[in-house]
């Protein structure tokens, strides 16, 4: 299994670079994912993000789509897109060490 | 060799009805889901989806529709294309895919610009006012290649 070298942890992950074991995320580690999709700082409303998608992926196994994020009241659509430029629902997936999202929408 | 990425596409609704408009909505906000610049361009029936009074009464035909693998004639009866579409309906909304006016927000939110095809509009007597505030700009055939140059062209 390939495997990912953030800081002083190294993770496993698959072929795309989503993490695959999830009891190996740290927030250090989520820092660096960020810097490597183009995102420079984690600021608060990324954080309300990739937690609210973490707790939701604990209780459905699925990240969250865009949608329930609009409508749980998490973030809205402009905003996802402002945060994690260049699609929302698979980068802050990949930042918050989930697996990629699987549905269409 | 990795292929070269899709960067841009545009994408063309030209039919009624919820099978006409959700495939063109459906790769429109998932190219936007992939960073792909997208452009929608409604025209013929296609329009219903952007024309405010009708775009919330979108229903799927049951009446010569042979994927509804049924008999039509059972599609002529009061009620049944409003009960199929409240079904599918249903459906759709447990896997987050949004009615047709929450689906056209989103996708606009998500960055993809609207349009709406001039000679439709011309042809039935439609003005801007008509149309959700999402939609852009009215264009004619030649402004959408203009706007879809550089990128690819999806017809549906």
């Amino acid at each position: 299994m390939p495997q990912k070298q953030y800081g002083n942890a190294a993770v496993d992950v698959d072929a795309e670079g989503f993490m695959t074991n999830q009891a190996q995320w740290t927030r250090e580690v989520a820092v660096a994912i960020a810097r490597e999709e183009g995102i420079a700082e984690l600021t608060p409303a990324h954080w309300k993000v990739i937690e609210f998608m973490q707790k939701d992926f604990k209780e459905t196994g699925q990240a969250p789509t865009i949608r329930k994020l609009n409508k749980t009241g998490v973030m809205g659509t402009k905003e996802l897109y402002e945060l994690f430029p260049g699609g929302p629902a698979k980068k802050a997936a990949k930042i918050a060490g989930l697996k990629k999202p699987e549905g269409c929408v | 060799m990795e292929e070269k990425k899709i960067t841009k596409v545009s994408i063309v609704i030209s039919k009624g009805g919820l099978d006409g408009v959700y495939p063109g909505l459906i790769m429109a906000n998932g190219a936007r889901m992939e960073g792909i610049e997208a452009n929608l361009f409604f025209t013929f029936f296609g329009l219903d989806a952007i024309i405010k009074k009708r775009m919330g009464k979108i229903k799927i035909a049951t009446v010569g529709n042979p994927g509804m693998h049924m008999p039509s004639l059972l599609g002529i009866l009061p009620g049944f294309s409003a009960m199929a579409t409240a079904m599918m309906k249903k459906t759709m909304d447990k896997l987050d895919i949004p009615p047709v006016p929450e689906f056209i927000e989103m996708v606009a939110d998500a960055g993809c610009k609207l349009y709406a095809c001039k000679a439709t509009v011309d042809m039935f007597k439609l003005k801007k006012e008509d149309f959700c505030p999402q939609v852009d700009s009215i264009i004619n055939v030649g402004a959408f290649y203009d706007m879809a140059a550089g990128g690819h062209i999806i017809f549906t």
